[in-house]
Formats: structure tokens, C-alpha cells, sequence
């Protein structure tokens, strides 16, 4: 066994690296006690491998030293390959520059996807920096929050900016769905394995990201998460990104754990705001409350991302409505995105009621609205 | 001597064969009855002499032929006695060749009514007999049926002065030559469409024009929406704006009640049947089933509305079952010896909650994706694909609530009746008899799309919002949309119109 830093040969990661992130493996049951007794997590994951080992190992310290001692880096690097995963540690080049800074943070990655993309999705170069921002949000989310991650992850990766997520259920989805629909540029971080879905309903979620952008994890293929993994994972998140954005986030949600290691590693934070009332965007809104910047759209990430003095073309990501809109279009198009969203809130008599299914068909048609659950429509913006 | 005993909706005819020998006394009878035709022999024996005749103190055998034919019910008791009185000579047979006999009696002689008389007096039409006896408050619902007799009789004793052609006590019988006749009931009757108008109704404007699209072309309706914004209750009122029946369609929907026993009223039904069955209903409770078939909910609902609450709680064997009725308009059910056809031409309408905690779209919704998912799944399938049209039922708000109705169940009706018309006029010998019924051919040949309606679906379809039966779908809504407009063609008002009914889309939350 080789001992000490530099990368093994012919990878991008060294045997120390290979067997910190096995450690981690072998602990993550104990780790769980750390989460739920709600210890700071981020100072745990900073200790080196003999004090994670005598501060968690517990009754099996000795055994799990000595494991640590007869750790095989070239089995690990075997197991990597029949997954399809490329590890690589802080120890070489092509580590995303922005994980390198900050107490805890990961010392290697599994990467599906490829290493060399990631390099140009999130810059493994200090001299490039590449623009890469963080959508997160509540996994029960509602139509607009939806969309909005949506359209927010489209405008982004249009505009050549990289979306980071976390494959969740809801917002998380909604963005890398949207950023797949702009080109592709995104990147999911999974608490589990970086080759296997979680949750397994967005396995084709999954494989999509996968085929245009990559799917990262701090962990060893084949892991499935523990509880701690999430927050843990939401770290990276924040790490990778230059701002983190919230859409939807109930207060004590992992979206508001994510803001919170982004503030704490000096990142930008910010949210779009929701219904002062809605317990589904309260941690989202005390976000901005704190000083979180406001989005409404595109436009805002992209001018705190690469700056107002950007070329015009990248500014041009708003859709114009087309001329040929009728003033009774346009104006149920406006009553629709001023949360008259139901056939019901926007007739009050049967005959209303026929003009409205009409000029809704009518949108419809033209792309400009889509359907959502319970009778909704939300304003597809481009 | 003949009576009827019912094979699921059909009557079939029975001859009662009474021979008495010299033996020890004895009574009994053969012929595959079930218990209820085996303790006949009691009831018989109770009536016969309590009703002062005689009963043969002899070797008493009764066969009801075929043989073959399994028999069931106590509607037998009444030729059985007559039967064994023209056997043993007290009233004699001449009559009773050319009448049939129908009921159930009591200990002591009286005539209790049996279920089905409607469907026995059709049997007596159709294999020519003359006439019919059955009891007395059964009459009206016999003389329905034209071309035969019917007799009414209160007791064995009055049964008897009929057979003997003795004028029978009126006191008791109060029906003979009274002057009603059955159209003379239908329309004495006919205000009562319905206690539930939609003049009740308060708000709910984007789903009144749905509720009569639906009417008018006979298209199955999904109501999704929160809890208690009214879905039940509007479905309620759609069978009150629904065409009337016509007569042939009252008889078979009467005939129908009176078999199952719903009924026990003596004239024609006049109002379109409602069924709601509760959604533990098992697949043979819906559709009809048992070892002797029963008809289900789905026949109850013939002619009428079959509505589904809750349609996500109703077992999926249950739902698949419902899949041949709608399709075909009837049901067959195969039991060993015989098959059992029953009618279930209905309108389909389901509610449902759009997600298990019934709120989605509102803040209040508490439900996963996973959750929606699954609750998705319940819903979708072949069923679904036979709902043509899906309407968003939402809380009314407080103004509407105090404001006025938008229309009453009268107006409406005139437009679905006058929309049917056209209708009618168009599918002329097709067999359908509404757009909702066309086949694919039939729309093909039927519905004829001006250019630029065409050109609008034809873009939603390049575009994969429609499915092939999703576009078949819009056609047959479009052309209802067309019908109420009383527009020969269909144009692109009526596309997009259709278009937004359509429920691709609506139930299943769209998922990011």
C-alpha cells in the first residue's frame, strides 16, 4: 500500500483519498448519530481519518483501524471502473476549483459522466471561471414553484451558465429538467453513489443528465445514503456553485442547509420570493428577509452570475410575447400569471366561462400556457 | 297451464303439469326450482285451504317444464295452486290454456306480487298467450304491455273467479276498465323530470357549459376538484337535462327496476335512472354477476347516469370490469348452462379528488410526488380513455355563492334536446344514437372539420399533446361543441373548445 499524497498512476486520485472516501462508507451508520444529535456536521467532517475513527468508531475502533490499514486502493479503483465512475481527489488538477476552499469540504469525488466535462461545467482551471449556480428547493413543491425552477433552469443553461442540483423530487427535478431543455449543462449531486438514481423514480432523470452533464457523489459506488448524506451532499452543492438559489423552501428544509453552507463559504444566496403566508416558501422568504437577493426571473441570476456588463446577447433570454396577441389574449394571459390560474377564477358566468376555455385552448396552442394539477395553468415563460 | 320464471332480464315461459294418482297423499314438486319454488308446496297447500277449496287428499305431482330450466322465486306459487284446483276439477282448465298465471301467495290466499311482472307480461305478448293473471297492485305495471288481457286478483279466491270467467269482487280490484292509459300516465307525470334543478346551483360557471356538452353528445364526464365544492351535486342534475325517455327506452328501464324489485310503483318510469354506487362495490355488484346472474349498478343505470364517486377508491377489478359495458352497451355473462346478456347503454360520470389529500394546486396540499404519482395511476388506464370529457370543479367563492343560478335545468335541456336532434338526423342508420357513441369509422365519415379546425389539430397531434384516441376524442366533443352551436360544420372555435376539455394532462399532475 502506498502512503502519502500524489496521485496513483494513470488516476485522479491517490490511495489516501480512495480510502477516506471507504471510511466514510464504513461510518456512515455512526454518522447518523452525528446528524440526528444535531452536531455540526461540517466540523465532524473535517477531523482526519484517526480522530473520525476514534471520535464515531465506537466499540469497533480497533477493528476499523486495522481495515483501514489493510484498505486495497486498487480493489477500490476496480469497483470504480465496473461502475463507470472516474474518482478524483483534491489532489489533483482536474478537482472542481470552487470544492477546494472551506472547512469540511470533500476531499475526492466519484464522477459519472465523465471528469473532463465536469471540468468545463463547474472549472477545474483557477484561471477560468466558469459561471455555476445552485437551484434547490422543496421536494413538495407547488405548479409555479415547478415551473419556475423550470423555466429558471432552461434560461440558465441557455445562457451558458451551469445548473447544479440535487436530483430531488420537485424543485430539484424541475431544474435539471429545465436545464436539460437549455442545452444540458448541469450537474446532480447524489447523496448515494454517483451511478445510481435516488430517488429511483428519476432513474431516467437520471440517465438524461448523465448523457449531457455529469452526476457526482462524495461517496463509493454502490453506497446507498444514511440520513446525513443529504445535508452532507448539500455541501457540495453550495461548493460547486457561485450562488445558491432557493425556489421553494419550507423553514428547517435541506434548501435553507444548502443556503446556509453557502453563506458560510461566502457565496451569494438567493430566492424567489412566495406567498408571505405559504408554509412551502417561509424559509425561502426569512432567506431574503436575512438578505438573500430577490430573483424574479432569468434576468436577475445571470446579472449576479456574470455581471450587467455582459454581451447583450446573453441578456436577451426573456420571451416576447408575439405582436399577434389579441387584447383579450393578452389580457387573460395576464390574469392567468396574476394567479387568476382556474377556469373558475376567471368566469363568473357560463358564457365567460366558454370565452375562457376558448382563449385558454387558444394559449395553449401557441405555447404560452401549460396545464397543472387541480384544473391550474401556469405561464410557460421561454 | 303456463307461467314465466326470469333468466336474467329475459322471460321464459313454464308449463305447470299438476298430475293426481291414487297413493299415499303427497305433494311434490319437480323441475329444478330453487327453495323458494321447493317451499311453494306450503304455501300452496296453506292458501288452497284456508281460501276454502280443497286440497286432493292424493298423490300430488307438479313438474314445471323444461325441465332443463333452472327456476327461481316464489312467483310460481299462484299457478302451481291453480293448477292443482283444475286438476282436481274445482275451477276448470279451458282458460287456463290461453292465460298465463303470475304471483306469490300468502297462507292465507292473498296474492302478494312477485318482482318482474313487466318482463313475465312481455313473455305472455310474445309467445301469444291471451292474457295474464297477476295480483291486482301489479296491474298497471302488466297493462303496459299492449295486445294482451291482464287480470288483476287479490286473492287465490278472486284468481279463481277469473279462471271461472265469474265477475270478480270490484270492492278489491279496482282497476278494470279504468280509463288510464299508459301514454295518458306518462305525461300526467312527466313535470317531475327531477326534484334537483340546476336553478339550485349557485356559481360553478366554468362547469355548467361541460355538464351540458356532456349531455348533449352522451360523453362520459371525470369531475376532479377538492372536497365538497359540489361534484356529487352536479352530477346529480345531469340526468334532469338529459333528453327524456323515449317510451321503448322507459319499457326496458322499468322493466329493468321491476325485476331487480327497485319498484313497486305501477306505472311507467319516466325519469332517467341515477345509480351511485358506494366504491366498495365488488366488479359483479357493478356490473352485474352471481351464480344465478343479478344485474349490477351498471344495468340499474341504463338509459340513465352511472356515477362513480370517488373513483380512485374503487377496486381495480371493479373499474377493468366497467371496461365491455361502456364499450358495447351491454354485458354478457357466462354461467356454465347459459349466458345472461344485460343492457348498460349509461352516461359515465366519475368525481374524484385530483390527490390523496384532496387539495392540489393550493397551499394546503400536502401530498409528494410520489403520492400524486400514485394516485395518478389509479386513475389512469383504459377507463379513463373513455372519458371523454374532464371538468375542474372548485370552490365557489362567497359571492357566488349568495349570487344567482346561471340557468335552469328546463333551458338547458331544451339546448342538449335540440343538439340531440341534430344529432339524431346525422347518425341515421349508423346505430349510434349520439356523438359519444360513433366509432372511429363513423367520425371519420361524420364529423367534417373546415380547413383551418383541421389544420389546429393537426398541429396539437405533430406536436404529441394528443394521442390517436385522444384526437378521436376531440373530434367526438368538438362535433357536440358544433351540435349545441347548431353549426353544420365543425370549425376552429370548436376544436380549441373541445381541446380544452379534454383531459390529457389534467389529472395526472404534471411532473418536472
Amino acid at each position: 500500500m502506498r502512503v502519502g499524497c500524489g496521485p496513483l498512476t494513470g488516476t485522479a486520485t491517490c490511495a489516501d483519498c480512495l480510502r477516506r472516501s471507504w471510511l466514510l462508507a464504513a461510518l456512515a451508520p455512526n454518522l447518523d448519530l452525528v446528524w440526528k444529535r444535531r452536531r455540526p456536521l461540517r466540523d465532524v467532517l473535517a477531523l482526519p481519518d484517526e480522530r473520525l475513527i476514534d471520535a464515531l468508531g465506537g466499540g469497533e475502533r480497533p477493528a476499523l483501524l486495522a481495515r483501514r490499514e489493510a484498505f486495497d486502493a486498487g480493489a477500490a479503483l476496480r469497483a470504480c471502473q465496473r461502475a463507470g465512475v472516474e474518482p478524483v481527489c483534491v489532489h489533483d488538477a482536474r478537482f472542481p476549483t470552487r470544492l477546494r476552499t472551506g472547512a469540511g469540504a470533500p476531499r475526492m469525488l466519484h464522477v459519472a459522466g465523465g471528469l473532463a466535462r465536469l471540468g468545463m461545467l463547474v472549472g477545474a482551471d483557477p484561471q477560468v471561471t466558469v459561471p455555476v449556480v445552485a437551484i434547490v428547493g422543496t421536494r413538495k413543491a407547488s405548479p409555479e414553484g415547478l415551473e419556475m425552477a423550470r423555466t429558471l433552469g432552461r434560461g440558465l443553461s441557455r445562457a451558458g451558465v451551469t445548473v447544479v442540483s440535487g436530483l430531488a423530487l420537485g424543485i430539484d427535478s424541475a431544474a435539471h429538467v429545465g436545464a436539460l431543455e437549455g442545452g444540458g449543462a448541469t450537474v446532480t449531486v447524489l447523496a448515494g453513489a454517483a451511478e445510481v438514481a435516488y430517488p429511483r423514480s428519476k432513474a431516467g432523470l437520471h440517465a438524461q443528465i448523465l448523457a449531457q452533464g455529469c452526476a457526482v457523489s462524495e461517496l463509493p459506488p454502490s453506497f446507498e445514503p444514511f440520513r446525513w448524506c443529504f445535508p452532507a451532499r448539500n455541501r457540495i452543492i453550495a461548493g460547486l456553485s457561485q450562488l445558491t438559489l432557493v425556489v421553494e423552501g419550507a423553514e428547517r428544509s435541506g434548501s435553507l442547509i444548502t443556503a446556509d453552507f453557502a453563506s458560510a463559504l461566502g457565496r451569494d444566496v438567493a430566492a424567489v420570493p412566495g406567498r408571505a403566508t405559504s408554509p412551502r416558501t417561509r424559509g425561502s422568504n426569512g432567506l431574503i428577509r436575512d438578505g438573500a437577493a430577490v430573483v424574479l426571473g432569468v434576468e436577475d441570476v445571470l446579472d449576479a452570475v456574470l455581471g450587467f456588463d455582459r454581451p447583450l446577447d446573453a441578456r436577451r433570454t426573456g420571451a416576447q410575447r408575439p405582436s399577434s396577441l389579441t387584447p383579450a389574449l393578452a389580457a387573460l394571459l395576464d390574469a392567468v400569471a396574476g394567479g387568476s390560474d382556474t377556469l373558475a377564477a376567471l368566469a363568473r358566468t357560463p358564457a365567460e366561462a366558454d370565452a375562457a376555455i376558448l382563449g385558454l385552448a387558444e394559449l395553449e396552442a401557441q405555447g404560452l400556457l401549460r396545464r397543472s394539477g387541480g384544473g391550474r395553468y401556469v405561464v410557460v415563460a421561454a | 297451464m303456463s307461467t314465466f320464471t326470469l333468466s336474467g332480464l329475459e322471460p321464459h315461459r313454464v308449463t305447470v303439469e299438476v298430475d293426481l294418482r291414487s297413493g299415499l297423499p303427497s305433494f311434490t314438486i319437480v323441475g329444478l326450482g330453487d327453495r323458494a319454488v321447493r317451499e311453494a308446496r306450503e304455501r300452496v297447500q296453506a292458501a288452497i285451504l284456508n281460501s276454502g277449496f280443497k286440497f286432493p287428499n292424493q298423490r300430488v305431482t307438479v313438474n314445471l317444464a323444461p325441465a332443463y330450466l333452472r327456476k327461481t322465486g316464489p312467483g310460481f306459487d299462484l299457478a302451481i295452486a291453480c293448477g292443482v284446483l283444475a286438476a282436481s276439477g274445482q275451477i276448470p282448465a279451458g282458460r287456463l290454456e290461453r292465460l298465463a298465471v303470475f304471483g306469490e301467495l300468502a297462507l292465507g290466499g292473498a296474492i302478494r306480487p312477485a318482482r318482474g311482472v313487466l318482463a313475465v307480461a312481455e313473455g305472455v305478448r310474445d309467445v301469444g298467450l291471451d292474457g295474464l293473471v297477476v295480483a291486482s297492485e301489479r296491474m298497471g305495471e302488466a297493462a303496459l304491455v299492449d295486445a294482451i288481457v291482464v287480470h288483476g286478483a287479490a286473492s287465490l279466491a278472486q284468481a279463481v273467479s277469473v279462471l271461472r270467467d265469474q265477475p270478480v269482487d270490484d270492492a278489491c280490484n279496482p282497476t278494470p276498465g279504468a280509463p288510464e292509459s299508459p301514454e295518458l300516465r306518462m305525461t300526467a307525470s312527466s313535470p317531475a323530470v327531477g326534484r334537483v334543478d340546476l336553478a339550485d346551483v349557485r356559481g360553478h360557471a366554468s362547469v355548467l357549459g361541460s355538464l351540458t356538452v356532456a349531455a348533449a353528445g352522451g360523453h362520459n364526464l371525470l369531475l376532479t376538484g377538492p372536497p365538497g365544492t359540489g361534484k356529487t351535486m352536479l352530477a346529480r342534475r345531469l340526468p334532469g337535462i338529459l333528453p327524456p325517455l323515449t317510451r321503448a327506452e322507459a319499457l326496458e328501464v322499468t322493466r329493468i327496476q321491476s325485476v331487480v324489485g327497485l319498484r313497486a310503483a305501477s306505472s311507467l318510469l319516466l325519469e332517467r335512472p341515477f345509480r351511485a354506487p358506494h366504491h366498495h362495490i365488488s366488479a359483479s355488484g357493478l356490473v352485474g354477476g352471481g351464480a344465478v346472474p343479478v344485474p349490477g349498478e351498471a344495468t340499474l343505470a341504463h338509459h340513465g347516469v352511472l356515477f362513480l364517486d370517488e373513483l380512485s377508491e374503487f377496486s381495480r377489478d371493479a373499474l377493468e370490469a366497467l371496461r365491455q359495458p361502456l364499450e358495447d352497451g351491454r354485458v354478457a355473462i357466462v354461467r356454465g348452462q347459459r349466458t345472461a346478456i344485460f343492457p348498460t347503454r349509461i352516461m359515465l360520470v366519475a368525481a374524484t379528488n385530483p390527490c390523496p389529500c384532496g387539495y392540489l394546486g393550493s397551499d394546503r396540499c400536502c401530498c409528494s410526488e410520489p403520492d400524486l404519482a400514485r394516485h395518478g395511476r389509479r386513475l389512469s388506464g383504459p377507463l379513463l380513455d373513455r372519458i371523454d370529457l374532464q371538468v375542474h370543479v372548485a370552490r365557489p367563492s362567497a359571492t357566488e355563492l349568495r349570487g344567482p343560478a346561471h340557468c335552469t335545468s328546463a333551458t338547458e335541456r331544451e339546448r342538449v334536446m335540440a343538439a340531440r336532434e341534430r344529432q339524431l338526423a346525422r347518425l341515421e342508420g349508423s346505430g349510434a344514437t349520439c356523438n359519444a357513441h360513433m366509432n372511429a369509422a363513423q367520425v371519420r365519415r361524420l364529423v367534417s372539420l373546415e380547413a383551418d379546425a383541421e389544420r389546429e389539430l393537426w398541429r396539437d397531434y405533430d406536436k404529441g399533446a394528443l394521442s390517436a384516441r385522444g384526437h378521436q376524442r376531440v373530434l367526438r366533443v368538438a362535433r357536440t361543441v358544433a351540435d349545441l352551436a347548431a353549426s353544420p360544420t365543425v370549425r376552429r372555435v370548436d376544436v380549441l373548445h373541445a381541446l380544452g376539455l379534454r383531459h390529457e394532462g389534467g389529472v395526472r399532475a404534471e411532473s418536472a
